[in-house]
C-alpha cells in the first residue's frame, strides 16, 4: 500500500469513528434507575472495604440503583410485589421495599 | 501486652497455632478464646472481601470453592495495605499456580480483568478531549499522538476473556466460544465497563501509549494483524471518554 493510500485508510477510519461517536453519544447516555436491582447486585465496582458494594439487602430495594439505558428504566419487567401491586423502576428513590 | 507483633500476626493467620501468651483483657485475665474470635473474624472478613473483589471467579468456581480458595489465599497473602479496595493483587498469580485448577487456564486472566475493573474505578478523574479534536485533515491525523485517561485499561488474553466475563455477569449473555479476546476497560462516567477489542486493538493502544503517532502505530499493528480495525478501536476509546489529549506536530510548511 502506498503512503497516500495508507493515510486515506487511517483518515477514513478515524473520521468514521469520530462521526459515529458524535451521533451515538447522546443516545447512549445512562441514567440512574432506582428500584430495579436484585439484592447485592446493584452496580458498584468499588470493591471490598468500600461502603457501597452489594449494600442493597432486599430485592428491588427502592433506594439502590443500577445504570440502565436512558429511557428503559420504567420498562424493566419485575416480578409483582407480595401484595400483588405492580412494581416499576423509577428515576427517584422509592419509599417501598426498604430494609427493615 | 508482652506478646510480639510477629508472634501475634503468625498466630492470627494460623488456626492451629496456640493463643499467644501475654494477651490480657481489661481485668487482666488471659484473653483465651477472645483471640480465637478475633482470628476467626479476620479470616471471615477477608474471605468476604475476596467474594466482593472477584465476583466472576466466585461464580465460576461456586461459593464453597471460593471460600476454600480465599482461606488459602488470605493466609498466604494477607493485606499489605489498609486500602481494602485493592486487595487481591496477587490472586491471578495464585490461581495460575494452583495445580487443582490447572484445567481452568482462563481463571488467572478473569481475575486480572476483575482487578483491572477495580483499578479503573479508583483511577484519577480526567477530562475527555473534545469530540472534534480528531476532525482534522488526513495528513495531520496520521501524525497525531494521543494520551489516554488513567481509568483506561486493556488486557490481552489467549482465552475468550470478554465473553467469559459477560456470560457470568450479564443475564442472558451468549455462551463463550473458543478463541482469544482482548479487553478494553473504559470509565465514561463513574463506573468502568469492559469492551471487546478488535484483533490488534491492544497492540495499537500499546504502541500509541508508548508515544507512536496514530499512523506509526497503525503500520506496526497491521503488519501483525492485517485485519486490524482502527475505526472500531477508536470508536470504543472515544465512546468511553478514554482519549484525554490529541497532539499534532504539524509539518513545517
Amino acid at each position: 500500500m502506498s503512503n497516500t493510500a495508507k493515510t486515506l485508510v487511517i483518515a477514513s477510519a478515524v473520521a468514521a469513528a469520530v462521526t459515529g461517536v458524535a451521533t451515538t453519544a447522546s443516545a447512549q447516555a445512562k441514567e440512574k434507575c432506582y428500584g430495579v436491582s436484585l439484592a447485592g447486585q446493584n452496580d458498584c465496582a468499588a470493591g471490598p472495604g468500600t461502603t457501597c458494594a452489594g449494600t442493597s439487602t432486599v430485592d428491588y430495594q427502592g433506594n439502590a440503583w443500577t445504570l440502565v439505558d436512558a429511557g428503559t428504566c420504567a420498562d424493566i419487567e419485575l416480578p409483582k410485589s407480595a401484595d400483588g401491586a405492580a412494581r416499576e423502576g423509577s428515576l427517584e428513590p422509592l419509599e417501598r421495599d426498604l430494609p427493615a | 501486652m508482652s506478646v510480639s507483633q510477629t508472634t501475634f500476626r503468625a498466630a492470627l493467620l494460623d488456626p492451629s497455632a496456640a493463643v499467644p501468651d501475654g494477651l490480657w483483657d481489661a481485668a487482666e485475665r488471659p484473653a483465651g478464646r477472645r483471640f480465637s474470635v478475633y482470628r476467626n473474624n479476620v479470616a471471615v472478613s477477608l474471605t468476604e472481601a475476596m467474594h466482593q473483589a472477584f465476583p466472576v471467579i466466585a461464580r465460576l468456581l461456586g461459593t464453597q470453592n471460593m471460600d476454600g480458595l480465599a482461606g488459602l489465599f488470605l493466609r498466604k497473602h494477607p493485606p499489605s495495605s489498609p486500602l481494602m479496595m485493592y486487595y487481591g493483587e496477587e490472586f491471578p498469580e495464585f490461581l495460575a499456580g494452583m495445580e487443582q485448577l490447572s484445567h481452568l487456564g482462563y481463571l488467572a486472566d478473569v481475575a486480572c480483568l476483575e482487578l483491572a475493573l477495580r483499578q479503573s474505578y479508583h483511577s484519577a478523574d480526567s477530562q475527555a478531549a473534545p469530540h472534534d479534536a480528531l476532525a482534522v485533515p488526513p495528513e495531520e491525523i496520521v501524525l497525531a499522538k494521543l494520551e489516554f485517561a488513567p481509568s483506561m485499561k486493556f488486557l490481552r488474553s489467549d482465552w475468550p476473556l470478554y465473553s467469559i466475563w459477560r456470560f457470568n455477569s450479564e443475564e442472558g449473555a451468549p455462551k463463550p466460544a473458543p478463541g482469544s479476546e482482548d479487553v478494553l476497560i473504559t470509565r465514561p462516567e463513574f463506573d468502568p465497563a469492559p469492551h471487546l477489542l478488535p484483533k490488534g486493538g491492544a497492540d495499537w493502544i500499546a504502541h500509541v501509549q508508548a508515544g507512536l503517532t496514530i499512523g506509526e502505530a497503525f503500520e506496526q499493528t497491521s503488519t501483525v494483524f492485517p485485519e486490524f480495525d482502527l475505526g472500531a478501536t477508536l470508536a470504543l476509546l472515544l465512546q468511553g471518554g478514554a482519549i484525554t489529549s490529541v497532539t499534532i506536530e504539524r509539518l513545517a510548511t
